[in-house]
């Protein structure tokens, strides 16, 4: 049986707490970027620093009156990671450029969005009506960036941007979220189904074909985006969330085992067939090779200046603002990370790493807690999303394993991406306020009790006292003490 | 600003951020702690105090209480489950309390909790629904004495 805490408390004011030291990193950091170039507490600075706290707190309220049992610390972290992001984009802005400015006005946007989830949407339970609808949308948003018209072209080698007006949009980012919500709710109906049947080979029981279907979907669906995307990460990010989700739903090893076997032969076919994927593993194996680092396309230029960035930076960095991570292509973006390892060194990028771990966390804690199965997968699912991200990105930055274009969650400058997590974000705030709060065992109005003049009458409808929703009022045993 | 303000900023700033961590995961102590309760036995008279809720619920002389759970109907017809003070899974997974042999229950199906003096059940998303007195359950609601649930082809109830 999952544990539930004996008492529910909101601990709204321990989130108002960290919310404050939050938005102190993040206003700190972007008033330390400009420290040294006087342009440390100008017009821009307030602008900024406090639109950004206004935000925070206009969430926080929310959360006080939507839900009010969230949990206390996913807000605080993620405007961290936001506040910290977007200092270090206007700090890599060069002279004429906005994208600090753009970076906020989505974030803006992004934060409007999901408070607008939490308000609306109130349970999460409702977005299990819509589990084939999700899937429909899934494919069309996928579809999207390659319809002549509305597609913004290959840009950068990958076609996952969409154009309208002067807006650019990433729809694959979307995607991830109304995929998890299709998984989860085609995971939590059918995996009593997907269990009881398979054949037994030694161990493991592998599961029937026809249930494999899900399970193919997922596979070509990743292929698809693969080939017409040309997009190596979020191919990888969908066909990873599906196999978390499906052994999270079924604990069968099996499948990870059957997807990890399609996911090796997929890449080795992809690797030989694909020259951008081939790159990719040449740019990482031979990173540090001449000819590998001043190739025009595909080259390890930007991962090896990275690398020497962050080399630059050691263990405590320049400090903000005095660095040059400027020389790295794409710096804030892509290579944020890098940005960050040079000017606050491994100590500030272990906090970095460190703050996407207690995120996940508390994504895997509301999972735990919450009492249905299609909260559990889509808490699971979302927030393993948010974490595989980081491990493809800070991984691929590092030179763990080959760089692949996925942004870092919150931190990189990009709308689209700013916007999917955010709207995570408030949707496992709302997964976490159903784990933690107290059953809604308040009496139904009057003449709806079911079973009502039954074999036993029900007694008297006076509400029982309900020591959770008020836990001031002792209980009959407190009063004998 | 001179060179040495810098760099006092410089670490300043690391320290803040490591502080923040060390706030947030302090902030989660209690959290972690789960299971602490049961595996410190029943609460002791202070905690009690502190926190009315932990306290055992009291027994009440008045009503007629629930002792034991019936199921009069399916696969498991005439199985009796006691009832004491922790919540009841039902479902056909194995770590369910009543594990229902029924092909119409979903793994985790339903969750029977006490509360104050009353017992409640939930229905925690299942395939084909709980249904409380032909009701079928939106959220949790009181089961009063001899009321049935039905879950796929099982009925239970709540007998003194």
């Amino acid at each position: 049986m999952t544990p539930i805490d004996p008492v529910a408390r909101p601990r709204r004011n321990v989130e108002l707490v960290l919310l404050v030291l939050a938005l102190a990193v993040g206003i700190g950091a972007q008033a330390l970027v400009g420290v040294d170039r006087q342009k440390a507490f100008d017009s821009d600075f307030w602008f900024q620093s406090g639109l950004l706290a206004l935000a925070a707190l206009a969430f926080h309220v929310v959360l006080r009156i939507r839900a009010k049992y969230a949990d206390p610390v996913i807000l605080p972290l993620v405007v961290a990671l936001n506040g910290l992001g977007l200092a270090m984009i206007h700090r890599l802005d060069r002279v004429g450029e906005d994208t600090g400015n753009n970076q906020l006005r989505w974030t803006l946007v992004a934060m409007a969005v999901a408070i607008a989830v939490i308000w609306f949407l109130k349970d999460h339970r409702i977005l299990r009506r819509f589990t084939y609808i999700s899937l429909a949308v899934s494919a069309v948003l996928l579809i999207l960036p390659l319809v002549p018209g509305i597609s913004a072209g290959e840009v950068l080698g990958a076609s996952v941007w969409i154009k309208i007006g002067s807006m650019t949009f990433q729809p694959g980012e979307i995607a991830k979220i109304t995929l998890a919500i299709f998984f989860a709710g085609y995971l939590s109906s059918n995996r009593d189904l997907i269990l009881l049947a398979g054949r037994k080979v030694g161990p493991v029981q592998f599961p029937r074909f026809k249930d494999m279907g899900p399970m193919i979907t997922a596979w070509l669906v990743s292929i698809g985006v693969l080939v017409f995307q040309r997009d190596l990460g979020t191919s990888i990010l969908f066909f990873g969330l599906f196999l978390v989700m499906i052994y999270v739903a079924t604990s069968r090893i099996s499948w990870v085992i059957i997807g990890l076997v399609l996911m090796v032969v997929g890449g080795f076919v992809a690797a030989q067939v694909f020259s951008h994927v081939a790159l990719r593993i040449d740019g990482w194996v031979n990173a540090f090779t001449p000819e590998v680092y001043g190739r025009e396309f595909g080259g390890s230029l930007q991962i090896v200046e990275g690398l020497f960035g962050m080399a630059n930076g050691g263990l405590v960095g320049t400090g903000l603002g005095q660095g040059r991570p400027n020389l790295v292509p794409f710096a804030n973006s892509d290579m944020i990370i890098a940005s960050f390892g040079e000017e606050l060194g491994l100590i500030g990028v272990f906090a970095i790493v460190l703050m996407y771990l207690l995120l996940f966390t508390r994504g895997f804690r509301a999972a735990l807690g919450t009492r249905d199965a299609f909260g559990k997968l889509l808490a699971t699912g979302l927030s393993f999303a948010i974490a595989l991200q980081c491990f493809v990105v800070i991984g691929g930055v590092t030179r763990l394993i080959p760089l692949t274009g996925l942004t870092t969650p919150f931190l990189a400058a990009g709308g689209s991406s700013l916007l999917a997590n955010w709207i995570i974000v408030g949707l496992l705030l709302m997964i976490s306020h159903t784990a933690r709060g107290p059953v809604d065992t308040t009496p139904l109005p009057p003449g709806q009790e079911p079973g009502a003049g039954r074999k036993f009458p029900a007694t008297p409808s006076k509400p029982a006292p309900d020591p959770r929703t008020n836990p001031d009022a002792p209980t009959e045993a407190v009063k004998q003490l | 600003m001179s060179e040495l303000t810098i760099t006092a900023l410089r670490f300043g700033f690391l320290i803040l951020l490591w502080v923040l961590i060390f706030s947030i995961v302090s902030a989660m102590r209690r959290d972690l702690m789960i299971g602490r309760k049961a595996a410190a036995g029943a609460p002791t008279a202070r905690q009690v105090r502190k926190n009315p809720s932990l306290a055992e619920p009291a027994p009440a002389p008045v009503k007629q209480q629930a002792r034991q759970l019936v199921v009069t109907e399916g696969p498991l017809k005439g199985t009796t489950v006691p009832l004491a003070a922790s919540p009841i899974l039902l479902g056909r997974a194995q770590e369910a309390t009543l594990v229902l042999e029924d092909d119409y229950a979903s793994g985790r199906h339903a969750r029977l909790f006490p509360q104050g003096s009353r017992w409640f059940i939930e229905d925690l998303g299942s395939t084909n629904g709980t249904y409380l007195a032909d009701q079928q359950l939106t959220r949790a609601l009181p089961v009063e004495l001899g009321v049935p649930v039905r879950i796929g082809k099982t009925v239970i109830e709540l007998r003194p």
